[in-house]
């Protein structure tokens, strides 16, 4: 479980490094399905719940599929729509974070900025 | 393992219904769906084949209320119940913290309920829980067809087939008519709420 001053820590860093860098959405779920933060641009109208859910069981089974194939992970997993994309991350063995952004977006800044994010939110976690 | 959020003030319990093939597992998620569908903000969310069997889950969250000062969200989920899907079965198992056990009562079906009960224990295994510990609640499905000419089996039945060392509770049903769907789900909630309000301060 996480503590406030970490749950705090964690939005900050997602406010800061992703969602002022321009992309619409993002969250911060652990592998079952939950939603432990969640940020948007207020512009954005998902059901996060249920987006959440399918996000954990997508992710669970491309990672079965890894398994299959011999691969320890796949540890990018983006899909590409005409509007707006999806990139999924694995932050740690419990938890995720996806980010959605639109076209003005290119896939090298999203990697970039959640890169930087996963080891950020990794640290705070690490300071229990 | 249900998440608690100390910052929002939010609890999410994961409820799943394992049980075999066309044994009535989405069926009680569309009647709840369709009971409470006032109190439910989102739709149900159904992954199916094109003929209609569920090929990953079914998914409906809803709120329960407040307990300590904390939201609580139940989200039910169900597996696919087809023997081949088994790997599927498990993902979906990941962080779950209540099961409703769906079991048909055709006769036919017997060594079926069997097999998958069996199956949920091991698959349980491999996240490090255990069927006897975690809540549970048993639905022997399909009790409506009493009034047909297919043969069913009784309770004690599938109390002995099922239930003989377990002791979950258990509810004879009817998915399609709603018969104890709402009793076994309430039953499911507060056993689950029971097992992780020590978590909650």
């Amino acid at each position: 479980m996480f503590n406030e001053t970490q749950l705090e820590a964690i939005d900050n860093v997602i406010q800061i490094n992703l969602i002022k860098a321009g992309l619409d959405n993002v969250i911060f779920m652990d592998m079952a399905g939950n939603t432990i933060a969640k940020h948007d641009n207020g512009k954005s109208h998902l059901d996060s719940t249920a987006f959440a859910a399918l996000a954990a069981g997508n992710f669970a089974a491309v990672d079965a599929m890894a398994k299959l194939v011999g691969e320890s992970e796949f540890s990018l997993l983006f899909h590409k729509g005409e509007k707006s994309s999806i990139h999924f991350s694995k932050i740690n063995d419990e938890t995720l974070l996806i980010t959605m952004f639109n076209k003005d977006i290119s896939l090298g800044l999203v990697r970039l900025k959640v890169a930087e994010t996963i080891k950020e939110i990794n640290n705070i976690l690490a300071n229990d | 393992m249900a998440l608690i959020n100390v910052k929002t003030k939010e609890v999410q319990i994961k409820i799943v219904y394992y049980g075999p093939g066309r044994g009535g597992k989405t069926t009680n998620l569309e009647y709840i769906n369709k009971k409470y569908r006032d109190q439910i903000k989102t739709e149900m969310v159904s992954l199916k084949t094109q003929d209609d069997r569920t090929l990953f889950f079914d998914f409906l969250p809803f709120d329960v209320g407040q307990i300590k000062g904390f939201d609580i969200t139940i989200q039910l989920y169900t597996v696919p119940g087809q023997v081949k899907y088994n790997a599927t079965r498990r993902l979906v198992l990941r962080g779950v913290d209540g099961i409703v056990f769906v079991a048909d009562v055709q006769k036919e079906q017997r060594k079926k309920n069997i097999e998958s009960l069996n199956q949920l224990y091991e698959n349980l295994e491999t996240y490090n829980l255990d069927l006897f510990k975690i809540p549970l609640a048993m639905q022997y499905n399909k009790i409506d067809l009493k009034q047909s000419d297919i043969p069913i089996l009784s309770s004690q039945t599938m109390q002995k087939d099922l239930n003989g060392i377990l002791r979950a509770p258990a509810f004879e049903a009817s998915a399609l008519k709603g018969g104890n769907v709402i009793q076994t789900l309430k039953k499911i909630i507060s056993m689950t709420l029971g097992s992780i309000q020590d978590q909650l301060f």
